[in-house]
């Protein structure tokens, strides 16, 4: 039997409009936890991309589970099974929760390289192949707390066939109960939680059939796979997830991947998600922008839709509305400003009014814009911390919008300026 | 204006300095303090009293060319205990401009930078990283590489964006001659960079608060050295650099050009020795002299992941780092040696460019913490004790000590085993 302690206590569950709780009983020690909603710390090898340590501490709250992917990892095997104690302490990483993913949410990876045996990752030397031995043998050398059972998620592209998602379906079963026989003869992996993966791509009944089998195993619970930002529009994939979260524990969390936008983020806890990965602040950084959505509802209602002229921005106007492609990853969002535009080149403003992050305290607009200008390094380290900041600070409003029964408000401020078409 | 001077420990408290500073600035945004002089060499141990806070000396000032310590915000520089760093004026006078930079409070404002900076005039950015047109007496003409533009840069001019900048230190416009051209161009830059110099004294708007430092230049040629720093110290500025040097001349060369300036540059001002950073460079120039420098390498060096140590630098990204779980050096505190391993930095160094920031924060402290030991030791009476220990962690053996350092030390008594 894999680890058992995590726990999802539920305050809150209402049908079509999400769950509220606490992920408890997490780490080591399990004396962690994680609120739910909630998303997880998305890293590169245990570091959140353009930070160290100080900068990194700037962040009051963060989640207590950082997430590491075997992308960037699994080339450092040989390095990891000497070091032996593990990928946390290898990394400088204290009192945090670790779990491992397969993929990197943010890289989408090259299609066409798995087998009935094996799944294969990019790190920076090129492809690596796994199989579930190899697979396992990484698990061991890195040392989470908790980690997705190895799957065949590679149904997100437009056309695959029916046969297609039914293996995606078939492999990724076959590969959980290989992992967890692995799992339970392993010392080295004793009191660690496994996460069984949903699959089923565009299928109503293969996903349907993949949670109900997923749902038998001796799994802590689920990873919510090939339903990535890019691979279907949000009506479809919230019609699978709300068809797969019917066949699963209700005690059991429920992880999302590949999805990160705000919208999309809200359309899912509706349907039933607890957990998200964290990547969306580091995609947009990584443009140049920064997030500046309103999540705040703390005001008068009466005055929520009615935005003030002036300081409303109009995300996303700067681009020509021409040809804009709401698959694409690297686009720019409407909750987002582009900090390179001439815009912002003499605004003295920080990014967000009121954001107590480093970047708002200390600088404004203008700077960000001369830093992006010239391609300098500290841009991408501020709009990090902004990024992360606002992000997290988003879900924190979605637990309490939860909480008091206020999320169709929470939704119209968050939505309401992906409806202004001027 | 007389500076106090102290031998032994030094005395010298926040209390001491701000009194001193209170009294004295009215009269000068700059008060050089000598806190002790050792016996055996030239080198000097300051309290240099600038605008926004003391300085240390001898000091090695990061180069934070765009008004960016690339990678590092300016809390960090801070936690590492820099008191001055650098800024373009080349680059920031093209971007983001100084009319902005102007409304943004000068440079300090801008990037929020609450300690001290120094603005070089542009020269040797425009020598060394553009087209260059032409140098009149006017000035110097050249192509922006933004958008293709003449522009002419005059002492004037240069000035007059320094003087927006707000820097604390700024240097005048000199005529920048590379070291390794010898001829008359080298003689005519000399007198032009004097008469430059004056050009650029009449142009501070900000007198008062902004401190305005010669470039000595010459080459290599002693005459033409000696005629400027003749001409030059006349000028009533508050401090000296020390030009036309650290750009590909020999190294034996360079170091009697640096002992002839210190020897005929006042005491009581400081020296400022422009574009030197390698650490046995640092320290043979102190023992000449020198008070400050400054250099783009310990910071552009980390971002190749070369990180500097007491016994040279370390390859990072070399393979034979993969599986060293040692920090980069077990003696250093700076925040990356107390947190990570080479091998995890060498890990990192493929997956992201927090990598980069790691090792520049290890080189700036590896920097500062040379200059404070020195400093430390010209105070308590073994710089020179501290010079041979320092010689014999760096290099394997005394046959490898540079011929040129081992000359230059001899020069100032001192002789290394």
């Amino acid at each position: 039997m894999a680890g058992c302690r995590m726990k999802l206590e539920l305050s809150l569950v209402a049908l079509g409009k999400g769950r509220l709780g606490v992920l408890k009983g997490l780490g080591k020690t399990g004396q962690l936890s994680l609120e739910v909603p909630g998303c997880l710390l998305h890293t590169h090898l245990g570091t959140v991309p353009h930070l160290t340590q100080d900068t990194l501490s700037t962040l009051s709250t963060l989640p207590s589970v950082t997430q590491i992917t075997l992308s960037n990892i699994a080339e450092h095997q040989e390095v990891l099974e000497e070091f032996k104690d593990g990928f946390r302490k290898f990394a400088g990483l204290h009192d945090t929760v670790l779990y491992c993913a397969l993929h990197d949410p943010a890289t989408p990876c090259p299609t066409g390289h798995t087998t009935n045996k094996t799944v294969s990752v990019w790190g920076s030397g090129g492809r690596i192949e796994l199989t579930v031995a190899k697979f396992m043998a990484l698990q061991k050398a890195v040392k989470p707390d908790w980690y997705q059972s190895m799957a065949d998620g590679e149904t997100w592209q437009i056309n695959t066939s029916h046969k297609r998602v039914r293996k995606s379906v078939d492999r990724s079963l076959a590969h959980l109960d290989e992992c967890l026989l692995v799992h339970q003869k392993s010392q080295e992996l004793e009191g660690v939680e496994v996460f069984g993966v949903v699959e089923g791509g565009d299928i109503l009944e293969e996903r349907v059939r993949s949670a109900k089998e997923t749902a038998k195993r001796p799994v802590s619970g689920f990873c919510l796979d090939g339903l990535q930002t890019g691979s279907m529009d949000q009506a479809l994939r919230t019609q699978l997830i709300s068809a797969v979260t019917k066949e699963l524990p209700e005690d059991k969390p429920r992880l999302l991947q590949g999805v990160g936008r705000p919208d999309e983020v809200l359309a899912s806890v509706e349907a039933g998600v607890d957990l998200f990965e964290g990547f969306f602040p580091f995609q947009v950084t990584e443009r140049g922008c920064a997030l500046i959505f309103n999540f705040n509802i703390s005001s008068n209602p009466e005055l929520a839709v009615l935005e003030p002229g002036e300081d409303q921005e109009t995300a996303g106007d700067s681009q020509n509305n021409g040809d804009l492609n709401p698959d694409d990853q690297t686009q720019m969002t409407s909750f987002e400003i582009n900090l390179k535009d001439k815009r912002y080149q003499g605004d003295f403003r920080p990014l967000v009014e009121g954001c107590g992050c480093y970047c708002c305290r200390n600088h404004q607009r203008a700077y960000l814009h001369h830093l992006l200008v010239t391609n300098e390094l500290l841009a991408g380290v501020l709009l990090m911390i902004h990024n992360t900041a606002h992000y997290h600070a988003f879900f924190s409003a979605l637990r309490d919008a939860l909480a008091e029964d206020t999320l169709d408000l929470l939704k119209r401020r968050v939505l309401g300026q992906t409806e202004r078409k001027d | 204006m007389a500076a106090t001077r102290e031998c032994g420990a030094a005395a010298n408290t926040s209390e001491n300095i701000m009194s001193l500073k209170k009294a004295l600035s009215v009269a000068s945004p700059l008060t050089l303090r000598i806190v002790a002089e050792c016996p055996v060499t030239k080198a000097r141990a300051c309290d240099l009293i600038l605008p926004h806070s003391a300085v240390s000396t001898p000091v090695f000032m990061p180069v934070g060319t765009q008004g960016t310590l690339k990678g590092i915000t300016v809390d960090q520089l801070d936690a590492l205990g820099c008191q001055i760093c650098l800024g373009n004026t080349y680059h920031l006078g093209m971007r983001p401009g100084p009319d902005l930079i102007e409304k943004a409070n000068g440079l300090h404002g801008f990037m929020n930078w609450k300690r001290n900076l120094l603005t070089d005039s542009g020269g040797f950015q425009m020598v060394s990283l553009v087209e260059l047109s032409e140098v009149t007496e006017e000035g110097v003409k050249f192509k922006s590489p933004y958008d293709g533009k003449e522009i002419l840069l005059t002492p004037e001019k240069s000035i007059s964006i320094q003087n927006s900048l707000g820097s604390d230190i700024m240097m005048q416009l000199d005529d920048v001659v590379s070291s390794t051209v010898t001829g008359p161009r080298v003689e005519e830059a000399m007198h032009r960079s004097i008469r430059w110099l004056d050009r650029c004294i009449s142009a501070n708007k900000n007198p008062e608060k902004q401190n305005l430092f010669a470039i000595i230049q010459g080459g290599l040629n002693t005459e033409l050295r000696k005629a400027c720093l003749d001409e030059m110290t006349q000028r009533d500025v508050p401090g000296f650099a020390i030009g036309g040097l650290s750009g590909g001349e020999e190294k034996d060369d360079f170091w009697r050009m640096v002992t002839l300036s210190t020897d005929h540059l006042p005491r009581e001002k400081p020296r400022y020795l422009m574009g030197v950073g390698y650490a046995v460079d640092l320290v043979v120039c102190v023992a000449l002299g020198c008070d400050m420098f400054d250099c783009v390498f310990p910071t552009r060096t980390a971002r190749f992941g070369s990180a500097l140590v007491p016994w040279g630098s370390l390859q990072i990204k070399n393979k034979q780092y993969a599986k060293d779980f040692e920090p980069i050096d077990p003696d250093c505190q700076c925040p990356t040696c107390k947190r990570h391993s080479r091998a995890y930095l060498h890990a990192l160094f493929k997956s992201d460019s927090a990598a980069m920031h790691h090792v520049t924060i290890h080189n700036i402290a590896y920097q500062l913490n040379l200059m404070r030991s020195v400093r430390q030791s010209i105070v308590e009476g073994c710089f020179p004790e501290f010079i041979r220990t320092f010689m014999k962690r760096m290099f394997p053996s005394r046959d490898q000590y540079p011929g040129w350092a081992v000359d230059a030390l001899a020069s100032v008594n001192i002789t290394l085993e």
